[in-house]
């Protein structure tokens, strides 16, 4: 009984039952081509999560937003007075989180690549791209710089789903993607 | 001199002293589930979108204080009860230094309740994680150290039991299966408790200002060495359970030690590496890291889990072929004891952690996967299948035998008890479920208002989504009504149920050490064609679920 000593004081060298090699085999194999999967979607795969990122001062990530809003403003965004911003297909666009808001707002084109930088002024926030539901992490003090490809035209809106304070529900930011 | 009473059901003998911490262990354990419980319903009537109950502020202190108090005493009070009752009456030991293990208990419920305060002052509402550089009150940090450290001492109580049980000769060979199970969770929880130790120590110092800064990153790489490798414990300790309850209902033997005792190894090996479940979409962290700690090494873990997901119910129609439930795939399955809680509670636990839990944890615990997963609701439906559907739905089972075995006394609302693990089992899972749903659609974790009334811009989802977190709301307040039925249950045993015998009787226990089933569980005696049967079932499921995932990634913006 399990709640006894084995009965059979030299359990490990019983024979095992068939259908329990059986088993423990099909776990196996099935344990491996999933361990396999992650290296080969690498390889194979459209989405992966980056291994690029960098240390920064926030006040550093922040001028290098500002930079890029200044330069790609389009208009403002009607609800939040943000400014929208354009950067040219196959460059690098800066997102910033900070309480409680996503700052600026993108417009990036359809099937174009962009080189998509993300970092927090304060405390952790949760990217959560919808409804494409995308979702990383964003810290202070790191920048991440992920490559991103959207397939949709439309509006998308960015949740932060790390919980950062009270006004955490209210953190909701946009992204365009044209045609 | 230990003194001992010899228990009039199994014939085994007793320590008091060490009963006696098992009781006030199990009992303080289910205090706290019930108060937790109590912020939970009050979590679910908030995240239900047609109540949405509470203010922002309180939805977010009750969120943190049912976090704490379910995952982490609720849990811990009972798998110290656990720890001792296997290594002092399994073994008839006499428990290692008891007054060690009420300085231990005192710890643990002071810190519980100094944590408790904290939150409740409101200055705390950083959610059970506490993720830095985020600040709680000094005291929420060193409520949880004090708790640790009582933990900790528990821990050593039951390894020096065992030592003892060793040398006074208590017990002849190797460990029992079901202590063995529990040494595992031992070695797992002092791991654990090391990492949160680690972690909080320096982060108290910081919140009262000894240290200038903490890494976030580093935070949570360490502070996940605690927060997922305690579900690790919670693991080993109610597969042990499982092992248990077979056993006592069935009289049921392992179909190999070897096997079971391997399942086990892994664990100690494989389970408690992994942390970066919740760092896979972390910037500054490899991949090469990452998948191999998310899959505990090559998913040898899961090996594990899969093979007690076999061996647990073959091992009961292995038993129940024995007395004769022969006819086709299922009649011992059938013919099992559907109306005794101690079962029901069992085998729902099994189902619902293995074909719930489990597939949905090691689906989103794909690198790549979770970035589909992460941080949305998918994720507490998946912990709430793992430790409310399997780890306490399993305890709520033992304690249904502990009550007129340990406690002696018999069940207060019988019917109430008899239908309570359906109730419990059917409401957590379904809310699991129907949680996942909506964070496969996007739904976040930790989120007051999915309608973003107060934020500047508008954001729409699907209605599915709404769908689902009402039905996630109505199947959240069936489980606290299960919760509460429990704790009526086991509270009202003990202060109203009448009263049992101390006189030893010579009635075995159910089934208990029939020497008739010693002779199964070698090759060549009985097969398992049923359980064989499920676990194809859920192979299958598991690999379609699997894949189907891969699919909705696939479908989603390249990223890279």
């Amino acid at each position: 009984m399990s709640l006894t000593p084995p009965a059979n004081k030299i359990w490990w060298n019983e024979p095992v039952e068939k259908a329990e090699i059986l088993w423990v085999t099909l776990a196996l194999i099935w344990a491996l081509i999933m361990f396999f999967m992650m290296p080969v979607w690498h390889v194979y795969g459209k989405q992966n999560v980056s291994n690029e990122a960098y240390r920064i001062q926030p006040d550093a990530y922040a001028k290098k937003v500002e930079a890029m809003v200044a330069k790609y403003t389009v208009r403002q965004e009607k609800g939040n007075n943000q400014p929208v911003v354009h950067p040219p297909a196959g460059s690098d666009v800066y997102l910033l989180a900070r309480l409680w808001e996503w700052y600026p707002i993108l417009e990036l084109e359809n099937g174009k690549s962009y080189r998509l930088h993300l970092s927090s002024l304060d405390w952790q926030h949760g990217f959560s791209l919808q409804p494409a539901n995308i979702n990383l992490q964003v810290h202070p003090g790191i920048e991440m710089v992920v490559t991103v490809t959207p397939n949709a035209a439309g509006e998308y809106g960015i949740i932060c789903n790390e919980f950062c304070g009270i006004g955490h529900h209210t953190m909701l930011g946009k992204l365009y993607v044209t045609k | 001199m230990a003194d001992f009473r010899t228990c009039p059901v199994t014939g085994l003998k007793v320590h008091l002293e060490g009963e006696k911490l098992i009781k006030w262990n199990a009992v303080t354990a289910i205090v706290f589930l019930l108060i937790g419980g109590l912020f939970g319903l009050l979590v679910v009537l908030t995240r239900w979108p047609e109540v949405h109950l509470l203010p922002a502020d309180l939805f977010y202190m009750a969120l943190t204080a049912h976090g704490a108090l379910i995952l982490v005493v609720w849990i811990v009070f009972f798998e110290v009860a656990v720890l001792y009752f296997c290594c002092t009456v399994l073994l008839q030991s006499r428990l290692a230094t008891p007054k060690w293990g009420w300085v231990g208990y005192w710890l643990m419920l002071i810190g519980t309740l100094i944590t408790t305060v904290a939150v409740l002052q409101g200055n705390s509402s950083v959610m059970f994680t506490s993720y830095v550089p985020m600040q709680a009150a000094p005291h929420f940090y060193l409520g949880l150290i004090l708790f640790a450290v009582g933990a900790l001492i528990a821990c050593f109580i039951f390894m020096g039991t065992l030592v003892i049980a060793k040398d006074e000769k208590t017990y002849e060979g190797s460990l029992p299966l079901v202590v063995f199970g529990a040494l595992v969770a031992c070695i797992i929880a002092i791991y654990t408790i090391a990492s949160g130790a680690i972690i909080l120590i320096p982060t108290f110092l910081w919140s009262v200002g000894y240290i200038s800064h903490i890494d976030p990153l580093m935070y949570k790489v360490i502070w996940w060495g605690f927060g997922h490798s305690s579900q690790q414990i919670n693991v080993s300790a109610h597969i042990a359970v499982w092992y248990a309850i077979a056993a006592i209902l069935f009289g049921a033997k392992p179909l190999s030690e070897k096997v079971s005792r391997m399942a086990f190894l892994l664990y100690i090996f494989f389970l408690q590496i992994a942390s970066a479940h919740h760092l896979l979409v972390e910037p500054g962290l490899s991949s090469e890291y990452k998948i191999f700690n998310t899959s505990y090494a090559m998913y040898l873990a899961v090996l594990g889990s899969m093979i007690h997901g076999l061996t647990v119910p073959g091992c009961i129609e292995a038993a129940q072929r024995q007395k004769g439930f022969n006819k086709g795939l299922f009649e011992w399955l059938r013919k099992a004891p559907w109306g005794n809680p101690v079962f029901s509670g069992m085998f729902l636990s099994l189902i619902l952690f293995g074909f719930l839990g489990g597939i949905s944890g090691v689906t989103m615990g794909v690198e790549q996967i979770n970035i589909i997963i992460h941080n949305t609701i998918y994720v507490p439906g998946h912990f709430h299948a793992t430790v409310a559907t399997g780890t306490t739905l399993a305890f709520m089972a033992l304690t249904y035998f502990l009550i007129p075995t340990l406690f002696r006394r018999s069940l207060a609302f019988p019917t109430m008890a008899k239908w309570q693990p359906y109730v419990f089992g059917i409401g957590m899972g379904m809310a699991a479920l129907f949680m996942m749903g909506a964070g496969t659609l996007g739904v976040s974790r930790r989120h007051w208002d999915i309608a973003f009334t107060d934020a500047a811009l508008k954001f729409n989802h699907p209605q599915a989504a709404w769908l689902m977190m009402g039905l996630a709301g109505i199947f959240g307040v069936m489980a606290v009504i299960g919760g509460a039925m429990f704790c009526l249950v086991a509270v009202g045993s003990l202060l109203w149920g009448e009263k049992l015998s101390m006189e030893p009787a010579p009635a075995p226990a159910a089934g208990a050490a029939k020497p008739a089933v010693a002779s199964h569980g070698d090759a060549g005696t009985f097969t398992v064609p049923g359980t064989f049967t499920l676990a194809m079932v859920f192979l299958i499921a598991f690999v379609l679920y699997y894949f189907v995932n891969w699919k909705y990634l696939a479908s989603t913006w390249g990223l890279s």
